[in-house]
């Protein structure tokens, strides 16, 4: 394992016992992602990428395999290790955005903030400079209900990037989004990748995932095809 | 997250569901009014009965021997009324003997009283207590004279009709004017002031000052009380130790006199102020018992209703639950937020019944003749009840938040 991988999975497996039923999301999924690699996954429904999203973002732990995040391995920790994890490796979008209601915008780009033990002050400065970073300046102090869906999951970016986590987790990011909009945030995934972050990207969209260097495509629970592209 | 931070955030949430949090924590909050008002309560009457009431009416190592109880504790039956009403009564003579068989340094006089209308050039003041008392009374009582003297044992002796009388009997009848060596009419007879009292306030309402004290022997004998009877013969020792032994002298002179045998029981009584202190202290007993029983009940059902607020609000919340997992709160982290939020909207409550509480003391006090006192370590226990309840009922709800799987809080709507 080089210092540029990132993201290093070998025989991944998640079973999921459902009352009587036991479902296969992953069957042993082997996968290697580097530093600044944008890529895609991709999948029909049940196809096991929301299971990887979980996995790859720390938020479950696979009943076998190995995942090595930055060097470490993360497959066997408890939920407070994987808790620290999360908050210092991983920045997460997600589709609906989950933002808190009542907090302004800056107190929701702070919390990744307070949960890394870091000073009011210290809070503030990063993240007004990460809600600058996606153009928010002027409304860091707007709740989410009076924000646009764009404005809302450039906040949840925002937030994503505050503790320059090691890669930037996204789950069907525009899925919420009208056309226009998700361009515009294609088009800061894009910049930030151009500026040296790395992007994990779940979608079922084409069109979305064309942005993305590379695409990986699961079915039923395997990785099924492995494609570097021209990014839009 | 730092502790800051988790009362920041509660405070934040607490402010944002005002209404939401004032009936959740109206449990924790009547509990602790009540506990301040009674505590508040309580220890006023404490004060007031070993300080003033006992001071007042009996005084500081005094004895006082009479026919029967002036104070009495708790229910008296038919049967000992009407044997207490067979006693004889305490005779000039009985004074005069007891007074000479006590051989401890002691200050001594005799009480009788009545209540009568006095008249001043055609004004009336009603219902005045009448005093017939000797001259060591005031000394006894430790009464200063605002005004004026006592009278002395020769005054008393040869039936003189002087008086003294109490600070707000003067100024209701005089005024501004000076009451010394005016005549005032104690049911017709004429009887010249001397001297004036300083206010010794009221107790329970009544006025302490409105009375008279003539000589014991002066023409008011006729109306105080029955021929050379006296109500009671008050002792005062010099300490403690010397009350007892004159206590105990009386006791022996006057089974003497009455010729009881040692199976019999005194047919007189020999009262001291402990002994109506012993009434009240039963009273507080009562009250001290009940009292945690009664604030506990209001906190438990505070703390269940708190508990009961605080799993909706985990519930509600689900969502911001997993929002905030995901982003790397740990389980203590979110056990922590629940638990300071449940705390501080218990402490909320407290502090807001603390101000009640000691709002109703001071009404308490403003509007009646209860004295009311702040206890400080009433203040104290209420606020650390109310944060103890509060944590101790978000227990629950915060573990079961903080248990939560992030994925699954998330989906949650």
């Amino acid at each position: 394992m080089t210092n540029d991988t990132i993201i290093r999975v070998r025989g991944l497996t998640r079973v999921y016992e459902m009352g009587s039923e036991t479902v296969h999301a992953l069957r042993g999924v082997d996968l290697d992602i580097g530093r600044n690699e944008y890529v895609a996954i991709m999948g029909p429904s049940g196809s096991g990428k929301s299971t990887m999203m979980n996995l790859i973002g720390c938020l479950d732990t696979p009943t076998a395999g190995e995942y090595w995040l930055n060097g470490t391995e993360v497959s066997r920790m408890t939920d407070d290790a994987l808790a620290d994890v999360r908050n210092r490796e991983i920045g997460f979008v997600f589709q609906t955005f989950n933002l808190l209601p009542r907090a302004s915008a800056l107190h929701n780009v702070e919390l990744p903030l307070i949960y890394a033990g870091l000073k009011t002050a210290d809070r503030r400065t990063r993240a007004e400079a990460a809600l600058r970073r996606v153009g928010l300046a002027e409304r860091m102090h707007h709740k989410p209900n009076e924000l646009s869906g764009g404005q809302r999951q450039r906040v949840a970016i925002a937030r994503a990037l505050v503790n320059d986590p090691s890669i930037l987790l996204a789950d069907e990011p525009t899925g919420n989004l009208d056309s226009v909009t998700s361009e515009e945030i294609m088009a800061v995934f894009a910049e930030l990748h151009g500026q040296g972050q790395t992007v994990v990207m779940v979608t079922h969209e084409p069109d979305i995932a064309e942005h993305a260097g590379r695409v990986v495509t699961l079915r039923d629970g395997l990785i099924h095809s492995d494609t570097l592209q021209e990014a839009a | 997250m730092s502790f800051g931070d988790a009362i920041r955030i509660a405070l934040g949430v607490v402010w944002s569901q005002k209404m939401k949090s004032i009936f959740s924590a109206v449990g924790v909050f009547v509990g602790v009014t009540f506990l301040i008002a009674v505590v508040s309560i309580i220890e006023g009457m404490n004060h007031y009965m070993t300080d003033k009431f006992a001071g007042a009416l009996l005084g500081v190592n005094t004895f006082q021997l009479s026919r029967r109880p002036n104070f009495q504790v708790g229910n008296v039956s038919d049967s000992t009324w009407h044997a207490w009403a067979r006693r004889p009564r305490i005779t000039y003579d009985d004074a005069r003997a007891v007074v000479s068989g006590i051989h401890v340094p002691i200050m001594w006089a005799w009480e009788s009283q009545t209540s009568s209308d006095i008249q001043y050039r055609g004004k009336t003041a009603a219902r005045v207590r009448v005093l017939g008392v000797t001259d060591q009374y005031f000394a006894l009582k430790g009464w200063n004279f605002a005004m004026g003297r006592p009278f002395t044992a020769q005054e008393n002796e040869t039936g003189q009709p002087v008086v003294v009388m109490g600070y707000d009997l003067a100024q209701k009848i005089f005024g501004k004017q000076d009451p010394i060596n005016r005549t005032i009419q104690i049911r017709g007879l004429p009887y010249r002031i001397i001297g004036v009292i300083e206010s010794q306030g009221n107790i329970f309402g009544m006025s302490l000052d409105n009375f008279v004290a003539a000589p014991a022997l002066s023409p008011v004998k006729r109306f105080v009380n029955r021929p050379h009877v006296l109500d009671a013969l008050l002792v005062k020792g010099t300490s403690i130790t010397d009350m007892q032994a004159a206590m105990d002298q009386a006791e022996a002179v006057m089974r003497t006199r009455r010729h009881l045998r040692p199976t019999q029981a005194d047919n007189f009584t020999l009262e001291t102020a402990s002994g109506v202190l012993d009434f009240w202290s039963k009273i507080n007993q009562i009250l001290i018992i009940a009292l945690p029983g009664l604030v506990s009940i209001s906190l438990v059902v505070g703390g269940i209703v708190i508990m009961n607020i605080m799993l909706m609000a985990v519930a509600e919340r689900t969502r911001e639950i997993g929002i905030r997992k995901a982003l790397g709160a740990r389980r203590r982290d979110i056990l922590r937020q629940f638990l300071v939020e449940s705390a501080t909207l218990a402490t909320v409550g407290a502090s807001l019944g603390v101000g009640t509480g000691l709002g109703v003391a001071w009404i308490v006090t403003s509007t009646t003749f209860l004295p009311a006192r702040v206890a400080p370590w009433s203040i104290v226990v209420g606020v650390v009840l109310g944060a103890g309840v509060g944590i101790t009922a978000g227990l629950y709800p915060a573990s079961r938040a903080s248990r939560l799987d992030p994925i699954a809080a998330m989906r949650h709507e």
